[in-house]
């Protein structure tokens, strides 16, 4: 039965996805500039600093398209799943939010071209950039947390209303998304409101500079968990209904979520291995949490690998592999978020090695780092994303994904893989021979270990400039899913194969969950945050650019 | 509505234990796969192990 | 909750692998010494580094046989002193601080790869064994001049 998205909630969830998708178009311009200055094949004009670029790139393509995107697919999903229409007070709310995240991304992504941030998305202290930059980016922050509150919302009124039910896997995936979110912002609104603001504006001298990157690197290894659930939740609900098979385990499948949300956020010290101030004790701590957020990835690894071999199976496949070639190969809704797992092995992989205490020396601040991320959310999560725009706009709009669309897709997704091959690729192996990230053009005076690094910088030009013609093909694609002839789509949600077992309820046990993340996270931070307080001598501001 | 009638519900849909394990699918092509996936990360981990040491 | 017989085994092989990995670090940094930077915890002002010992004078400074202290200062856009000089085999013992923004201080080829903070002072070690001119660059975004921030250090 396929049911028609409700309109008002259509509009909602296409401004989100369009929004992400400008936000992405735009941060792709940056990041292809950047590749080909960083290989020497251009300059820049004189008022266009390689950092504003930057800065840029990373507040777009990190924080907007993500945000957006996610937001958008979530209340699609809560309201697919959740009676098949938002709650007015639920609307309104995620517009409020809508609202005030571009009030903020505007003025945010203005203050940068004026050149008053240029500071780059992490925006360390003690780079003081214009309190308007602080202020638009707990903009965002408050908006996206309107957002979460309205799909709490939505799914509270479910669950009074279905009494005793287990909720949707779909909205059950998406609250511990936007808890995982609420939880991790606090930190990061921590440093800019109350440590920063305050400090741009001059009211206060100095600021506490280990105490403010400890906040934002809180906030910021469950960030890039707030990117990977949405794709989970796609392979997870969406992916097994694509290919005509079942969901392996939909307890297993909340478990890993419970995991996730358990154990992304009491690890940000993964991120500052290589800094003073942070005790080698309390390093290993987190870094020891941290290992435990690989296993509900190993988790979710099985639980996709089992829904394609039950699914090859029961068409017959036989031998070790045979069900592989049994898989939609031909439908981009399933080609584009298989790439995406494909590229996540060695993300993954590559991020267990970053983590790793003392061996995170090696890749510290190189451009493997930069290669990683690019695998982990620039082609994991946003092939993911892209595959499901191929449905998702279709089906809001009432349209159809055309077979010239979805020819369209399979090669953009290849030219995406082909372009990361090239820039990832290259960004890891010079970034293992000491290449830094985050630099614009330099020999270092010609220095030999400079000079070798150069023939990577222009694969990793020649990588960025195929991305970015995979962006110009998805722009094209967008705009011609919106005009595709009108028609039924359905919304893929996967079923549980019959006879699994029933799912237990104290995984909707919220109050016990979110207590032990709570105990987690004073676990791993307390003390070293008294520590911090207590010994860190504060800094004044600068402005170095 | 668990803990209302826990035994009908049993005949009625949820299998029990035993009989989960009895009917387990086969599962040997996933299983191959994460193995290669785990070899994947342990060699990849070893190989910039081995580049740490060197250069220490 | 129901786990495949198989995931059992998949998930007991994986965990092992991670307790492994963590046991091997456990030991290289807490039994061998090869642990993250800034092990030993040194605060300094940040305006006063100039005047702060022993910021007051950087440089290299002879501690033991063949080893050496080498204070140096991070700032934008450059390292004090400008360049070093090591006799080849010495083992240098590294002290930075920064007087303005975060800095990075890594030796290409090296592990040593720290993190420079205002108001804090970073420490690391390494033994020079092989001859060469070491580039040492500033891998953290700090401004402008960011891409020209880099001192080197020839061995001999």
């Amino acid at each position: 039965m396929k049911q028609p998205f409700d309109r008002s909630d259509g509009k909602l969830v296409l401004a989100h996805i369009l929004f992400a998708f400008v936000a992405l178009l735009l941060g792709g311009v940056a990041g292809m500039l950047q590749g080909t200055v960083r290989s020497g094949m251009i300059t820049l004009p004189a008022n266009i600093g390689y950092y504003e670029l930057l800065t840029a790139h990373g507040v777009l393509m990190a924080l907007i398209f993500t945000t957006y995107f996610i937001i958008g697919f979530l209340y699609s999903g809560v309201s697919h799943t959740l009676g098949g229409k938002l709650l007015p007070s639920v609307r309104r709310l995620a517009w409020i939010g809508y609202a005030t995240m571009s009030a903020g991304t505007i003025i945010g992504v203005i203050v940068i071209l004026l050149g008053k941030a240029t500071v780059l998305y992490t925006f360390y202290a003690p780079m003081k950039a214009s309190p308007w930059f602080y202020i638009a980016l707990a903009l965002v922050v408050i908006g996206s947390w309107l957002s979460g509150f309205g799909i709490f919302r939505q799914y509270m009124t479910w669950r009074k209303t279905h009494k005793g039910k287990v909720s949707p896997l779909f909205a059950y995936m998406s609250v511990v998304t936007m808890l995982l979110w609420q939880i991790a912002t606090i930190g990061v609104a921590a440093e800019v409101v109350v440590q920063l603001i305050p400090w741009s504006f001059g009211w206060v001298d100095t600021v506490n500079v280990v105490l403010s990157r400890t906040l934002f690197w809180y906030f910021g290894h469950p960030l890039v968990y707030f990117w990977l659930l949405p794709a989970y939740i796609c392979w997870y609900v969406v992916i097994p209904k694509i290919i005509g098979g079942k969901i392996f385990s939909d307890s297993l499948a909340r478990m890993s979520f419970i995991l996730f949300l358990l154990f992304s956020i009491p690890v940000g010290f993964h991120h500052q291995l290589m800094e003073p101030g942070i005790s080698g004790f309390w390093k290993y701590t987190q870094v020891v949490l941290t290992f435990m957020v690989i296993i509900p990835s190993l988790m979710t690894a099985f639980s996709l690998f089992a829904t394609f071999e039950l699914y090859g199976r029961s068409k017959g496949a036989k031998g070790l592999f045979g069900w592989f070639r049994m898989l939609p190969w031909k439908d981009v809704r399933f080609f584009a978020p298989f790439m995406g797992m494909l590229v996540f092995i060695p993300a993954g992989a590559g991020g267990i090695i970053n983590a790793s205490n003392q061996m995170n020396a090696v890749v510290h601040n190189t451009l493997w780092v930069t290669g990683h991320f690019h695998l982990t959310v620039a082609t994991s999560v946003a092939l993911t994303f892209f595959g499901i725009t191929y449905w998702l706009i279709p089906h809001i709009t009432g349209r159809v994904l055309t077979a010239r669309m979805n020819k369209l897709g399979i090669v953009q997704t290849i030219c995406w893989c082909i372009g990361m091959f090239f820039m990832s690729g290259s960004m890891h192996t010079v970034g293992l021979m000491g290449d830094p990230r985050r630099t614009a053009y330099t020999t270092y005076d010609d220095h030999p270990d400079a000079i070798l690094w150069m023939p990577y910088h222009v694969a990793m030009a020649v990588g960025g400039i195929i991305l970015f013609i995979g962006l110009l093909i998805l722009a094209y694609i967008v705009i011609g899913l919106m005009r595709a002839p009108k028609g039924e789509s359905e919304y893929p949600i996967g079923e549980t194969a019959e006879g699994a077992e029933e799912t237990p309820r104290y995984l909707e046990r919220w109050g016990i969950w979110v207590g032990i993340a709570v105990v987690l996270i004073l676990f791993a931070y307390t003390i070293p945050v008294i520590d911090m307080f207590q010994t860190t001598v504060t800094s004044p501001g600068y402005v170095t650019w | 509505m668990t803990g209302i009638r826990p035994h009908a519900k049993q005949k009625s849909g949820a299998l029990t234990k035993a009989e989960l394990d009895k009917k387990e699918p086969g599962l040997s092509g996933t299983f191959a796969s994460v193995l290669i996936l785990g070899a994947f990360i342990a060699i990849s981990w070893i190989g910039v192990f081995v580049l740490f040491i060197a250069r220490n | 909750m129901h786990v495949h017989r198989l995931e059992k085994i998949w998930l007991s092989i994986g965990i092992s692998m991670l307790a492994i990995f963590l046991i091997v670090i456990a030991a290289t940094a807490f039994g061998m010494g090869m642990s993250p930077p800034s092990e030993h915890h040194h605060t300094i002002d940040p305006t006063q580094v100039t005047t702060t010992a022993p910021f007051d004078n950087p440089g290299l400074k002879q501690t033991g046989d063949n080893r050496y202290e080498a204070v140096m200062i991070a700032y934008a856009f450059g390292y004090e002193p400008t360049t070093l000089e090591v006799p080849v085999g010495a083992t240098i013992d590294f002290t930075v601080t920064s007087s303005d923004v975060v800095h990075g201080f890594q030796i290409v080829g090296t592990n040593v790869n720290m993190m420079i903070e205002p108001g804090e002072i970073s420490h690391m070690s390494y033994k020079f064994d092989k001859p060469g001119e070491y580039l040492v660059l500033c891998n953290e975004y700090c401004g402008t001049g960011h891409e020209y921030m880099k001192t080197t250090i020839v061995v001999k």
